[in-house]
C-alpha cells in the first residue's frame, strides 16, 4: 500500500467511482487532456474516454447549470472549478436549483451532482486563488459541504460525496494538496459523511476545526501536550449537516472550546460551532468559547498571507488561556 | 463529445491573418404559414394538413386562455398565489411541446400553462402549485421534463446538460429548452448555447419574444436586429417565426427537433409574440406601456387566427366551439373542485424532500415543527 498525496487521493477516488458506476462524468476546464490544473484527474482520459472526461468551455455557471441537467437525467456529474474564487458564478446554481430540485419537486427530480474546489491560503497564489468562504455554502439549505483533511479522508469523503443522492460542495485545501502524505488503500470505501472525526482524544480542550487548518491545530495539540494540556482534536469535515453532537460531546467533557478557522472571523462557520456549544454545553464551560480566526480582511496578496492565517502558536495561546481561565 | 483528443490535425493559420477576417454574413430566415386573419400565405407544411394535430393545437390554446382566466380569477379572491399570465402567447408554448416525443425533455419557465399542459401535466396540479403547494410538481404526467424555472435563463444550462446525457448515453432524444426575451440578456443564455454550438447538442431553444421582460421593452434590451441571430454567436441555426402562428410554430420546432434527434445539433428560435397579459398578478402593465399598444396587438390573437384556419378547413363548426369552451369550463370546474378541496401538506413536509434521507442534524429541527407547527 502507498503512501499518497491528498490531490493524489481525489484523483484515486474519482478514477474508483468511475470505474465502479458508469452513470459517474467529470467535467470542467482543463480537465481531461491537461488532467486539471492541480492534476487531480489525471489519466481519467485516457482511461475513461471524451465521454466521461468532458472539458467544457470557460464557464463556471454552465459548468454547475450543466451538472443539474446531467444529474436531473440519471448521470452523477463530478464538476471542477479551478479555484474557490471562480465559484461565484456557481452560486445561482447551486442555491436556486441544485440545492431546490428534490424538494420542489417533491423528490420527482434529484440532483446527485459533486462541485469540487480547491480553496484556502498558503501557496503564493494570485489574487482571488486563497479566500475560504466555506459559511456561505454551508448556509444554503438542500446542500452538503465536505472539506477533507488528509489523503485518506479526502479518499473516502469523496466516493461518499459522489455516490450521495444530493449535490455535495466538495472543497479541497489546496495548501494539503502536496503538504503530506499518507497510506491510502484503494478499497472503495467511502468514509462517512455528516459527522465530525475526533483525530486526537484529550480531556483539558476541544480544539474544533476543518480543512488545511487541521494541520496547524494537530501541531498545536503536540506543543500543548508538551506543557501538560491535553487537546481533543476535531476536524468538522461535513460542515453540512454539521454534526454538532460530537462536538458538544467533547466540551461537555473538556469544558473548553477553542475553534479554529482559516476564514474571516465575522459570521464565519465557527460562529455556528459556538453557538451550538452555547446552546447545548454552556453550563459545561470553565472558560469563554474562543475562536482563531484569520480577521475581517480581504486575503492579503503572497507576501502577507502567511501573517493572514492563523498560526499555531495563536492556537496555542488561545488553548493556554482557556486552561488557565479555570 | 466533441473534443480535441491531440494536436489539432489542422492547425489554422491565426496568426497569418492579414487584416479583416471575414467570418460570417447571416440573414435570419422568418417563417409564418398563416396570416393574422388565418389564411396560408403560402403552400402548408406537412402539419397545416393534419387534422388531428392541428385541431388538438386549437383545442389545448382554448384550455390555455380559459385556465388563464380563471388562474387570475382565483388569485384575485385569494385562493391562488401571484400567477403569470399567458394571454395571447398560447400558440407558442402549445405547439412546441406538441412537437415533442414523450421522451423528450422539456425545460420552461413560468409563463407556460399550455406547454405543461400539452405534455400531460394537469390543471389540478398547475392549480396547486400556483396555490402554493410543492405537491403539484410532482406531477403525474412528463417525469423527467424540468418544473418551470422562476429564475431568468438560469434553466438553459440545465438544457445543455440534459442534451449532453442523452448525447453520452446516445439516446435519440431531444431536450426543448423555452426561455423569454429576458433571457438572453444573461450569460447563461449565451454559455448553454456556446456548448450546444461546440458540443453539437440535440437540444432545441426557443426564445418566447413577447415584446416585454417585466417592463423593458425588447428595444432597450438589445441593439441586435433580431434574437434569434445571437444563435450566430454560439455557431448554431438561428431563425425567427410569427409565434402568433401556431403551425409556423409546429412547423418550426418539428424541424428543429427531427435535426436535433437525427444528431445535427441545435437550433434558435426566437418565436416573436406579444404578451397581452400583466406581466404576472403582481403587475399593473398600465405604468409601462399604452393601452392602444395592448388593443392593437389583439388583432394577432393567435386563437382567432387558428379558428379562422380551421374553420374554412371545414373540420371546425359552430357546435364544435360552443361544445370546447363547454369541455373546458367543465374540466377547469372539475380542476377547481380537486384543487381546493386537497387539504395544506403537513408542516414537516418541509423538511422530508430537502435530502434523500433527512440528516441527523435536522431531525430535531424537525420534531420541533411537528410539534409547534
Amino acid at each position: 500500500m502507498a503512501e499518497i498525496t491528498l490531490v493524489a487521493a481525489i484523483n484515486m477516488a474519482l478514477a474508483r467511482a468511475m470505474a465502479d458506476d458508469p452513470s459517474v462524468v467529470v467535467l470542467g476546464e482543463d480537465i481531461a487532456r491537461n488532467g486539471g490544473v492541480f492534476r487531480a484527474t489525471e489519466g481519467l482520459l485516457d482511461r475513461f474516454g471524451p465521454d466521461r472526461v468532458l472539458d467544457t468551455p470557460l464557464a463556471e455557471g454552465l459548468i454547475a447549470g450543466m451538472a443539474v441537467g446531467m444529474a436531473a437525467e440519471g448521470l452523477k456529474p463530478v464538476g471542477e472549478i479551478q479555484f474557490l474564487g471562480f465559484m461565484y458564478s456557481t452560486v445561482d446554481q447551486l442555491v436556486n436549483h441544485a440545492s431546490r430540485l428534490r424538494n420542489r419537486t417533491r423528490g420527482r427530480i434529484t440532483c446527485p451532482m459533486v462541485i469540487r474546489a480547491p480553496m484556502g491560503a498558503g501557496v503564493h497564489a494570485p489574487e482571488h486563488h486563497s479566500e475560504s468562504t466555506e459559511a456561505m455554502f454551508a448556509h444554503i439549505p438542500g446542500l452538503r459541504v465536505v472539506i477533507p483533511s488528509s489523503p485518506a479522508r479526502a479518499y473516502g469523503l469523496l466516493l461518499a460525496a459522489i455516490r450521495d443522492p444530493d449535490p455535495v460542495v466538495f472543497l479541497e485545501p489546496t495548501r494539503l494538496y502536496r503538504a503530506f502524505r499518507e497510506e491510502v488503500q484503494d478499497d472503495g470505501r467511502a468514509a462517512p459523511m455528516d459527522i465530525c472525526f475526533v483525530l486526537r482524544e484529550g480531556t483539558d480542550v476541544t480544539l474544533v476545526t476543518w480543512g488545511a487548518m487541521v494541520k496547524e491545530t494537530l501541531a498545536a495539540a503536540d506543543r500543548l501536550a508538551e506543557e501538560g494540556i491535553s487537546a481533543e482534536v476535531i476536524d468538522v469535515a461535513t460542515l453540512k449537516p454539521f454534526d454538532a453532537k460530537t462536538v458538544i460531546e467533547s466540551v461537555t467533557k473538556t469544558g473548553r472550546c477553542v475553534i479554529v478557522h482559516e476564514a474571516p472571523l465575522t459570521a464565519g462557520f465557527g460562529a455556528e460551532v459556538a453557538a451550538q456549544v452555547a446552546e447545548h454545553a454552556l453550563t459545561s464551560l470553565l472558560a469563554p468559547i474562543a475562536r482563531v480566526t484569520a480577521p475581517d480582511v480581504i486575503v492579503p496578496l503572497a507576501r502577507l498571507e502567511h501573517d493572514y492565517m492563523p498560526s499555531e502558536t495563536r492556537i496555542v495561546e488561545a488553548a493556554r488561556s482557556a486552561v488557565r481561565y479555570a | 463529445m466533441n473534443q480535441p483528443t491531440g494536436t489539432q490535425a489542422k492547425p489554422k493559420a491565426a496568426l497569418d491573418v492579414a487584416g479583416a477576417s471575414h467570418v460570417t454574413t447571416f440573414s435570419i430566415p422568418y417563417s409564418r404559414v398563416l396570416d393574422p386573419s388565418g389564411k396560408p400565405v403560402g403552400s402548408l407544411p406537412a402539419a397545416g394538413r393534419d387534422k388531428n394535430v392541428v385541431v388538438a393545437i386549437y383545442r389545448a390554446m382554448v384550455l390555455t386562455r380559459q385556465f388563464d382566466a380563471r388562474a387570475i380569477s382565483l388569485q384575485r379572491t385569494g385562493q391562488l398565489g401571484t400567477y403569470p399570465s399567458s394571454l395571447g402567447q398560447e400558440a407558442v408554448s402549445v405547439a412546441i411541446t406538441k412537437a415533442m416525443k414523450p421522451e423528450d425533455v422539456f425545460l420552461g419557465t413560468y409563463r407556460e400553462t399550455g406547454g405543461y399542459l400539452t405534455r400531460g401535466v394537469t390543471l389540478t396540479e398547475l392549480m396547486r402549485f400556483w396555490g402554493g403547494d410543492e405537491r403539484g410538481l410532482d406531477w403525474a404526467g412528463p417525469r423527467r421534463d424540468f418544473p418551470p424555472s422562476i429564475p431568468i435563463a438560469s434553466h438553459v444550462p440545465h438544457a445543455a446538460g440534459v442534451a449532453s446525457a442523452m448525447k453520452i448515453r446516445k439516446e435519440p432524444r431531444v431536450a426543448v429548452c423555452t426561455m423569454g426575451d429576458g433571457a438572453t440578456s444573461k450569460g447563461d443564455f449565451y454559455e448553454a448555447i456556446n456548448l450546444a454550438g461546440v458540443w453539437q447538442l440535440p437540444a432545441v431553444f426557443v426564445v418566447i419574444n413577447n415584446g416585454w421582460a417585466i417592463s423593458v421593452p425588447v428595444s432597450h434590451q438589445t441593439a441586435c436586429g433580431t434574437l434569434a441571430q445571437k444563435a450566430v454567436a454560439a455557431g448554431i441555426p438561428g431563425e425567427q417565426v410569427d409565434g402568433n402562428d401556431a403551425l409556423a410554430v409546429f412547423d418550426a420546432a418539428s424541424r428543429g427537433i427531427e435535426r436535433a434527434r437525427a444528431g445535427k445539433g441545435s437550433t434558435l428560435i426566437e418565436a416573436l409574440t406579444y404578451r397581452l397579459s400583466d406581466h404576472t398578478t403582481a403587475d399593473d402593465a398600465r405604468r409601462y406601456r399604452k393601452e392602444e399598444e395592448v388593443s392593437a396587438h389583439w388583432a394577432f390573437d393567435p386563437i382567432a387566427r387558428l379558428r379562422s384556419y380551421i374553420g374554412s378547413a371545414g373540420w371546425w363548426t359552430k357546435e364544435d366551439e360552443e361544445a370546447l369552451v363547454a369541455e373546458c369550463k367543465s374540466m377547469i370546474e372539475e380542476a377547481q373542485k380537486a384543487y381546493l378541496a386537497l387539504p395544506k401538506p403537513g408542516v414537516t413536509e418541509m423538511f422530508d424532500s430537502l435530502y434523500a434521507t433527512l440528516p441527523t442534524a435536522l431531525t430535531s429541527q424537525r420534531a420541533a415543527y411537528k410539534d409547534h407547527g
